[in-house]
């Protein structure tokens, strides 16, 4: 009787077999990848905003400290998006006839707000608290990178739990002194390691990784 | 088990089902949760089962994977002083109920007013509300309030309905306004008063007409033939050593209801080497929430009730009682000797109290028995009255239909209320008020009188109105909004400031004008103080020193004791008929309110309806059982009613709850419930006899929370009289199965730091339910409707439990709250697959919802029954106007996801974060829950256990003290004081407190 199969089929059969298991872990592997990928995070997207804001210019170059317009970053689990009067603090003196600029005037000739698309955003079923960061010793670059190097913003870290968490369970590496918090420029001593146990401890810093921390 | 567990068991019951002796229904009830079977679909095979399942899983997997959307950032273009995104801020102002204000402060985040706590600077609130309060916020967002002016059912402007009112005034004004009648509820407000009177300066012959179903006529008649006067009458419980209360439910309804709670329980808390407490006695016809708490609690028909009443008054000596002779058989003898006793003993030191909705005679009764007793000027104090121009409401209601049907009346302007709906049969207010030419009705939601009305009128929520109102003791709050008119509704002031033709249209100018003139010199910091503290300081009412004029009381029990000798004659024929607003739904004004439609009242249990409520020994002589359709027929009026047989009700009295039946209310209310009215007529509009019932044989489904979460009959409730108490300190820590060491291969968690913990107090809780209320606003309660409420899936995260004790027909009954224990070795977490539950190191049972897959394996595992289930989404994520209603601190839950009590993590977390920002130790009592904020009597305490000087660790290490469930080790963080409970020694045992209590 012949044989159905050619011997072939026996090599095919093997790929196959094998072939999906490594097919399987494959796509696991891909959807890893693509779950942490800054595609997926949007981590490095700039989106498109009504105004063309330049941190860069503002931070980097003018110097403006983060309070000036982020007002409630220590008072507030919000850190606030400034509002139109803020710009036009300056704005109704500098560059006042400025194009790009219209949308400001406008929001504020008509009390219509600007709406901006938000860069920074956790999920909804996250509680961030900005203040107690800020009071705690976290420096605004920590989570925000140097901003005073983004001529258009975008977001400096993933903000997957897992990225929280790194931070959360080892807050002592993260730490800087209260009074450089709002320095984009600083950077930490040689002797980084002892001033950060040092500051943990007067901070009274603790590891938060109950659940309840931040989901409620 | 033990035999003798078994029996103590048996002491308590949920329901008249589980003391039957039928098998099949006795084994319907052993199921824990209502069976779920007919909700899976049917005719679906294992195979068929699987491919929808894996189908449906590998779906919901792909689902999770979306990628965050691009949200939007909106700041303000200029922003308003004071206000910081993200930080709530609060306002005090009032609300009102029946005219009387309850002070209030509201949390506003970004300007939404988003939850309701008490105005701890008011007197008629401490600090606490009770759950109209709570659930008014739903009230302001409803999605089925007005949103435009109406005329015809036509949407038309607020201008051109003056352009047709001011014509029409214009014309009144040669008439001197003869034409002109307003109705309008009970009002307390000192600017609606100089309103008033600004009209009658404009139109002499306009008349002012007041209605309410809860007109608190008999205390006014009262106070008339006591005093030759109207006067307000107000209680210190505080003062109070004995209680007597007839037909009153003082703890849970009323003006001041919230207040006396609170000195009523602090009467009451008995501790170690504390035993001061004082004695409540019920004598009502129908049960309340306050004869739920009672020591003594008699239940009566309303002539036997009167009898009893007139019997006690002569037992305490008051004059012109003496003429019915005995209160009646043996027993009621009896009780009138020991009450008549104990408040003569405590003369001076005691309260009579009878109910807002009680006539005349009960009214006066109590009266006479406190100034006999020398309570007058102590614990019972008499006022000026703090109504504006109190007036016979009845009455008032009669002119304006006598008026009407003569077509005297040419404009009517209806100011609130709902006449149409809830005046007495008997006046036909509908037809009457169809004979006048114009009429206009300012309502907060159209209803069934202003579908009769020519014009209607959106009215503002009172957290949208500038008004001014007065508590219970009288001091006055200025009542600021919080919000513009989100539907362009107007204020009465608004509306009355066009009839007195006054300049002033704008409710703040309105308001400001009467407080200019009050207020004089200095007036900028005065105002701000009082908008700032909620009340004007030193503005109750003064005790007024008055006589009581005994020849007119007499007069007017000489009349009653007449006509009462032929009531007390049984007829068996006929029943009597008792009529009550419902205690969630209040007169119907709360019919639309998903909130209080969804709270199981007490006794009952009932959600979304009423019922016609019978004792059970005239039902088994009826042959009528739950749910069971009866045509109920009084004179030539009939209506149509489910029955509910109820523990405790009087044999032959049937209680129907007013406010239910709505015919013309949004999509809540649509469809609950009967409508009682038209059996109410000005002649009975408290009770009347001669009422039939026939069964109709038909059956209608009503959704009771009674006879789920079964709790197996273990030692849940624990309860003590004070001599046992006294005698034996521990006897409720030894009723329980003893906790056990515990066995484990594992060393126990070390609680470092805060260890959170809560102790609910069984003996000061009213179970008024303000708490579940409270809970609904600050965690986003979803309400789920009658039909998910009947297959158990309420989502209340505190519930109340509700045990009797006793016979079936006297039974007693207790009252537990039960939320999450937060145990420390929670038998939900060690089963939940995806790790959504788990263990805070401060001890909270934590909830991950973005975690959370639906397995539900936790809450089949939760041994307490307080985990809650989404099966479907509860939550309404679509309308606009409820989606400023949310808490934003607390996520909104979806479809297939588990939740539960959280301690108020929220609450938890922010004052946490505080205090590490101010570097400083938590102080006792900086974190409240929602339900320990509001609950007037303080019987809710949280806290630090961890903290030796914490209330809440105090508490625990009381002899009272004991948690549910101990002997499974779970190790609940939430524990109970039992309730002690002072019966008159006298009663013996025979007061329903069995010496066997103790089985261990």
């Amino acid at each position: 009787m012949p044989q159905i199969f050619h011997h072939s089929t026996n090599t095919l059969a093997r790929v196959t077999i094998f072939g999906a298991a490594f097919l399987v872990a494959a796509a696991l592997g891909a959807a890893t990848l693509l779950d942490r990928s800054a595609y997926w995070t949007r981590q490095t997207e700039v989106l498109k905003q009504p105004v063309p804001f330049s941190h860069d210019h503002h931070v980097g170059g003018i110097g403006i400290d983060c309070r000036y317009c982020h007002t409630s970053v220590e008072n507030a689990a919000f850190a606030g998006i400034p509002p139109t009067a803020t710009c036009m603090n300056c704005h109704s003196q500098i560059w006042a006839d400025s194009p790009t600029l219209e949308p400001v005037r406008e929001s504020f000739r008509t009390g219509q707000p600007l709406r901006w698309a938000r860069v920074t955003d956790l999920p909804d079923f996250v509680y961030f608290d900005h203040s107690i960061h800020v009071a705690k010793g976290i420096g605004c670059v920590e989570c925000h990178g140097r901003i005073d190097r983004m001529p258009l913003t975008h977001m400096a870290s993933p903000l997957q739990m897992r990225w929280c968490l790194d931070c959360h369970r080892h807050p002592e590496k993260r730490l800087r002194p209260r009074a450089e918090v709002f320095n984009v420029k600083w950077e930490p001593p040689a002797n980084a390691e002892a001033m950060r146990a040092q500051l943990a401890e007067e901070y009274r810093v603790t590891s938060m990784t109950d659940c309840s921390t931040c989901h409620r | 088990m033990s035999e003798s567990d078994r029996t103590d068991a048996a002491r308590y019951w949920r329901g008249l089902e589980e003391r039957t002796p039928d098998a099949a229904l006795q084994a319907q009830l052993r199921p824990e949760f209502t069976p779920q079977a007919d909700v899976a679909p049917q005719g679906l095979d294992r195979r068929h089962f699987m491919q929808v399942m894996g189908a449906s899983f590998a779906l919901a997997g792909l689902g999770a994977c979306t990628r965050q959307p691009v949200e939007e950032l909106v700041p303000y273009a200029r922003p308003p002083e004071d206000l910081v995104p993200g930080r709530p801020l609060y306002f005090a102002t009032a609300l009102t109920l029946g005219g009387f204000a309850s002070g209030v402060l509201v949390e506003s985040h970004t300007g939404r007013p988003t939850k309701i706590e008490g105005n701890p600077e008011h007197p008629s609130s401490l600090g606490a509300t009770d759950r109209f309060a709570q659930a008014a916020l739903l009230d302001l967002y409803d999605p089925d309030r007005s949103r435009a002016v109406l005329h015809l059912q036509r949407i038309r402007s607020w201008e051109a309905f003056l352009q047709v009112l001011e014509p029409a005034l214009e014309a009144q004004v040669p008439l001197q306004g003869a034409g002109l009648r307003i109705l309008s509820g009970s009002s307390t407000s000192p600017t609606l008063a100089a309103q008033m009177q600004r009209i009658r300066a404009r139109f002499p012959q306009a008349r002012w007409h007041r209605y309410e179903t809860v007109s608190r006529d008999g205390l006014r008649s009262a106070t008339l033939a006591a005093f030759g006067r109207y006067v307000e009458v107000r209680y210190d419980f505080s003062q109070a050593d004995v209680v007597v209360a007839l037909d009153s439910d003082f703890l849970t309804t009323g003006p001041g209801c919230v207040r006396y709670a609170k000195d009523f329980m602090a009467r009451r808390r008995v501790r170690e080497g504390q035993y001061g407490m004082s004695r409540l006695y019920c004598i009502e016809s129908t049960p309340s929430a306050t004869g739920a708490v009672a020591d003594h609690r008699l239940s009566l028909p309303p002539a036997q009730q009167l009898a009893c009443a007139f019997a006690l008054a002569f037992e305490c000596g008051v004059h012109g009682t003496g003429v019915l002779g005995p209160a009646g058989a043996g027993d009621l003898e009896k009780w009138r000797q020991i009450i008549g006793l104990d408040l003569r003993e405590h003369a001076g030191r005691s309260i009579v109290i009878a109910g807002d909705e009680s006539p005349v005679e009960l009214q006066a009764l109590a009266l006479a028995m406190n100034q006999r007793l020398g309570n007058l000027g102590r614990s019972v104090i008499v006022s000026e009255p703090i109504e504006v121009e109190p007036t016979s409401h009845i009455g008032s209601l009669r002119d304006l239909v006598q008026d009407m049907r003569a077509g005297q009346v040419e404009l009517l302007l209806v100011l609130g209320g709902n006449p149409v709906y809830d005046a007495p049969a008997d006046l036909d207010f509908t037809a009457a008020m169809a004979k006048v030419p114009l009429r206009a009705h300012l309502a907060f939601a159209e209803d069934e009188t202003s579908e009769n009305c020519h014009w209607h009128l959106p009215l503002a929520h009172e957290l949208e109105t500038w008004s001014d109102a007065r508590a219970h003791d009288g001091t006055v709050s200025v009542m600021q909004p919080l919000i513009d008119p989100l539907f362009g509704g107007k204020s009465m002031h608004e509306l009355l400031a066009v009839v007195a033709g006054d300049k002033e249209r704008n409710g703040i100018d309105i308001v400001r004008r009467t407080w200019t003139e009050r207020l004089g010199a200095d007036f900028d910091t005065r105002w701000r103080r009082i908008l700032h503290d909620g009340v004007v300081a030193g503005s109750e009412e003064p005790l007024l020193p008055l006589e009581l004029q005994r020849d007119s009381l007499t007069q007017l029990f000489l009349g009653v004791a007449s006509d009462l000798a032929p009531r007390l004659e049984r007829r068996n024929d006929s029943l009597e008929v008792v009529f009550r607003v419902d205690p969630t739904v209040h007169d119907g004004r709360f019919a639309n309110n998903g909130w209080l439609q969804e709270l199981p009242k007490p006794w009952t249990r009932l959600t979304w309806d009423n019922a016609a409520l019978l004792a059970p020994a005239t039902a088994a002589r009826l042959g009528l059982a739950n749910e069971d359709m009866v045509e109920l027929e009084q004179g030539t009026r009939k209506v149509r009613a489910p029955v509910w047989v109820l523990p405790g009700q009087p044999e032959d009295v049937v209680t129907l709850h007013l406010g239910y039946g709505r015919r013309r209310v949004g999509r809540v209310g649509t469809g609950a419930g009967f409508d009682a009215h038209p059996l109410r007529t000005s002649a009975g509009l408290v009770h009347a006899s001669g009422l039939r019932l026939r069964p109709t044989g038909e059956q209608v489904k009503l959704a009771c929370t009674q006879l789920q979460h079964a709790m197996e009959g273990r030692h849940l409730v624990r309860e003590g009289s004070l001599s046992e108490f006294r005698d034996h300190p521990h006897f409720a820590q030894e009723m329980g199965h003893g906790v056990h060491a515990p066995t484990s291969l594992y060393p126990g968690f070390e609680y470092e730091g805060r260890a959170w913990g809560m102790v609910v107090d069984l003996g000061a809780c009213t179970g008024c339910n303000a708490c579940v209320v409270a809970c609904n606003a600050e965690n986003n309660i979803p309400v789920v409707g009658k039909a998910q409420v009947r297959k158990g899936r309420e989502m209340h995260w505190l519930r109340i439990d509700r045990y009797f004790e006793g016979s079936a027909e006297d039974p007693r009954v207790v009252q537990q709250p039960v939320m999450c224990m937060h145990c420390e070795n929670a038998p939900c977490e060690p089963v939940c697959p995806v790790g959504a539950t788990s263990h805070g190191k401060e001890g909270l049972n934590e909830m991950v919802y973005n975690r959370c897959v639906g397995t539900r394996y936790c809450a089949n595992n939760c041994p307490y029954k307080v985990r809650r289930f989404n099966f479907l989404q509860y939550a309404d994520q679509e309308t606009e106007v409820l989606k400023m209603l949310r808490n934003p601190d607390v996520t909104v839950r979806t479809r297939g996801v588990m939740e539960k009590c959280t301690y108020c993590v929220q609450r938890i977390n922010q004052t946490r974060i505080q205090i590490k920002k101010e570097d400083r130790p938590l102080r006792d009592g900086e974190i409240l829950t929602a339900c320990q904020q509001v609950c007037p009597s303080d019987a809710i305490i949280f806290g630090d256990i961890n903290d030796p000087n914490s209330k809440v660790a105090k508490l625990r290490q009381q002899p009272l003290h004991y948690g549910i469930l101990e002997e499974l080790n779970t190790r609940p963080r939430t524990t109970y004081l039992a309730r002690v409970t002072n019966p008159n020694p006298e009663r013996g045992a025979a007061a329903g407190h069995a010496g066997d209590v103790r089985g261990h």
